[in-house]
């Protein structure tokens, strides 16, 4: 593949502070702030270190198998009217876009001299990317997973636990994603000397969102030169699900100069935003300080941190990335909630049309795309070209969908 | 509201100079606000008064209270499951405060940011609070509250920490009023069996700064460690050690029972060595 040319990305960097707008910041314990900052200088070193950039890029292709591909869905373009480039980052080792942000954060990690990262998972995905990164590079690795999500998602953990990483079920407050996060959080404020904490998305503190949209981007950069290739022209809209929003991210990310090309992220909208039982932050949250950042919040009028719901342990958390609470309110990116009924219509239609078995995560990004098709084609007045981010691969949602879908043994 | 004169007898350094006109340390005491109810969180705070704690800390209950141990998690989960409000903390505040104890409050951010900041500083001077403790903002970050704190005549405490570099620390300090709040150890809050080799040398380092008084928290439990602390620190913060009492106790007249017990004994701590 040739070197992608990008237009100058500097407009959304965010300012020195890493504020993206009004958003993102740090809002961390004192003890944190050097640890934050030792990680921001080895970080920006890293970036025009050339040794750690051809290293990075070494293990991302012979490990971790991307360039993932742009594959033309030609039998689910002929049934929903446009034409649907999917770009598989669920063909990656494994089996989504997480292991580009924990590759490049354990290289970084080994480059700081720290023996040890720390992770938290809600679904699990993301600790075992992490897991499978310190495996590879030789770090001991310890992953916070709420209690709740231990017991349903017991064959990650048993994977993480294969890839010799210690797994610690979290025990306070609602037990779930964002418990695992405070939990992590504690553990680096009192091992932050030896410790890299490998934080998941695009959130938290100051460098986190920045960087971790830095190891991403690739997404973007590959299939917008992809989509070139194929097709001669860029797409006329770039679609993702949004949870933290990493795959988001990596897939906007090069898009963002070209205005031309219309970005749309779905969120969790679980039960419906009117049930108020969703995990749409930006659609049916405000604003508000969590896990080290401001950014779009689901919160009562106290500020108290309200919790998620979702079908898809990958989206249920009650924050967002703080780049994307910026892209939203400066309009560049659209951001809408994907019902758990409607997510599971379109993971079955990409089963049954292309035998792809998405993630669940993924499949909400699917289903928002079929929902914007009647107006982009209205607008265009042809049938759109669409890039659709196939983040993850659906194995770890075999036995949640069939229970969904009644057809496990035993079930019905 | 008592009038102005009353408030100043309340402020925080008021009473570090009454401490340390008698030669000891001050002794702060901390309690969730609402735990284990709101009338139980006065009774508690009240009895730690009356049993001779200095100042009370008022933590307001947070969902994801990130520099707390599971201690203060707990009691914070059992406020919040009992429907315990911001604006309930504010009376509990007026209510401590009538008591002639100095009250300050320790918050996360965003429950401040979603009441308003200015509305809260404003709400917290009318119920005489002194000022805030802020574990997760920093001074960076702190733009509205500098503005606000100003505005009401309340204290700031932001934290430093031993992991603070020396450019650091002078400029938080730079931006406390009222005292500095020296987090004894790279961890959270709770009792530890060993009080921090790290906190002599931190409240040194603040001290080559500032002259204002500093207080030592995270791990101190006993009479014996609120002496040792004592010995080098103005202030001695003790929290998780408190609400166990309460926490682990059979019925609420066992809690106040052990509290005051407890109390007690961290007040004799302080005074039983010379400064």
């Amino acid at each position: 593949m040739s070197a992608p040319t990008l237009p100058d990305s500097s407009a959304q960097m965010p300012d020195g502070a890493g504020h993206f707008g009004p958003y993102g910041g740090r809002f961390v314990p004192e003890a944190l702030v050097a640890a934050l900052d030792e990680l921001d200088a080895a970080y920006r070193k890293a970036l025009s270190d050339e040794s750690f950039q051809s290293d990075l890029a070494r293990m991302m292709s012979e490990y971790a198998n991307t360039p993932s591909r742009l594959y033309p869905a030609e039998r689910l373009s002929a049934r929903v009217g446009a034409r649907i480039l999917l770009k598989r980052e669920d063909l990656n080792h494994t089996g989504a876009h997480k292991v580009r942000n924990v590759l490049g954060q354990a290289l970084l990690t080994k480059r700081m001299g720290k023996p040890r990262v720390i992770a938290e998972t809600g679904a699990g995905q993301h600790g075992v990317a992490s897991a499978t990164a310190a495996a590879y590079l030789d770090l001991e690795c310890v992953v916070y997973m709420g209690e709740v999500d231990t017991a349903r998602q017991a064959l990650n953990v048993a994977r993480m636990r294969m890839l010799g990483a210690t797994v610690v079920p979290v025990t306070s407050g609602s037990r779930t994603l964002k418990d695992a996060l405070n939990e992590a959080l504690r553990d680096w404020v009192a091992n932050v000397d030896r410790t890299h904490y490998i934080i998941g998305t695009t959130a938290g503190p100051a460098p986190f969102p920045e960087m971790v949209r830095e190891f991403v981007r690739g997404i973007g950069v590959e299939a917008r030169q992809q989509c070139l290739d194929a097709t001669g022209a860029l797409p006329d809209a770039v679609t993702a699900c949004v949870g933290g929003g990493s795959n988001a991210l990596g897939i906007f990310h090069a898009f963002v100069p070209d205005t031309d090309v219309r970005l749309y992220g779905f969120e969790a909208g679980g039960d419906g935003i009117e049930t108020g039982r969703h995990a749409s932050s930006i659609t049916g949250g405000s604003s508000g300080v969590l896990h080290g950042t401001r950014t779009y919040v689901l919160q009562d009028e106290d500020g108290q941190t309200v919790e998620s719901h979702s079908i898809s342990a990958g989206l249920d958390y009650p924050g967002v990335g703080p780049e994307h609470a910026w892209l939203n309110d400066i309009g560049r990116a659209r951001y809408s909630p994907v019902t758990d009924a409607e997510a599971m219509d379109a993971f079955q239609l990409l089963c049954r049309t292309e035998g792809i078995i998405p993630a669940i995560e993924s499949a909400h990004a699917l289903a928002g795309t079929l929902k914007i098709i009647p107006e982009l084609a209205a607008e265009l007045g042809r049938e759109p070209t669409i890039v659709v981010n196939l983040s993850g691969r659906g194995d770890k949602d075999v036995h949640t969908a069939g229970e969904y879908f009644g057809i496990l043994d035993g079930e019905r | 509201m008592s009038e102005t004169a009353g408030a100043a007898d309340r402020s925080i350094g008021v009473a570090f100079e009454k401490a340390k006109a008698e030669g000891r340390a001050l002794l702060i005491g901390c309690m969730p606000a609402g735990f284990p109810t709101v009338p139980g969180s006065i009774a508690a705070m009240r009895a730690m008064v009356d049993a001779g704690v200095d100042v009370i800390e008022v933590e307001i209950p947070y969902s994801d209270p990130v520099m707390d141990g599971p201690v203060i998690q707990r009691a914070s989960d059992i406020a919040l499951a009992g429907g315990v409000r911001v604006a309930d903390t504010l009376r509990i505040i007026e209510a401590v405060a009538a008591t002639g104890a100095p009250v300050v409050t320790m918050t996360y951010w965003n429950p401040i940011e979603r009441y308003g900041v200015d509305a809260f500083a404003r709400d917290l001077a009318a119920a005489g609070g002194t000022g805030l403790i802020t574990p997760d903002l920093i001074p960076e970050e702190a733009g509205e509250w500098l503005a606000a704190s100003d505005a009401y005549g309340l204290d700031r405490t932001f934290l430093v920490a031993p992991s603070s570099t020396d450019r650091r620390l002078a400029m938080t300090v730079a931006h406390c009023r009222g005292f500095v709040y020296a987090t004894a150890l790279m961890g959270v809050t709770g009792a530890r069996t060993k009080t921090s080799e790290a906190a002599p040398t931190l409240v040194g380092r603040v001290r080559a700064v500032s002259g204002l008084p500093v207080g030592v928290g995270l791990g101190v439990g006993t009479g014996a460690q609120a002496a040792e602390v004592g010995r080098y620190a103005d202030g001695v913060i003790v929290g998780s050690a408190l609400i166990r009492c309460v926490l682990e106790a059979a019925d609420e007249t066992a809690g106040l029972a052990a509290l005051g017990t407890l109390s007690t004994e961290l007040a004799e701590g302080v005074r039983s060595v010379r400064r």
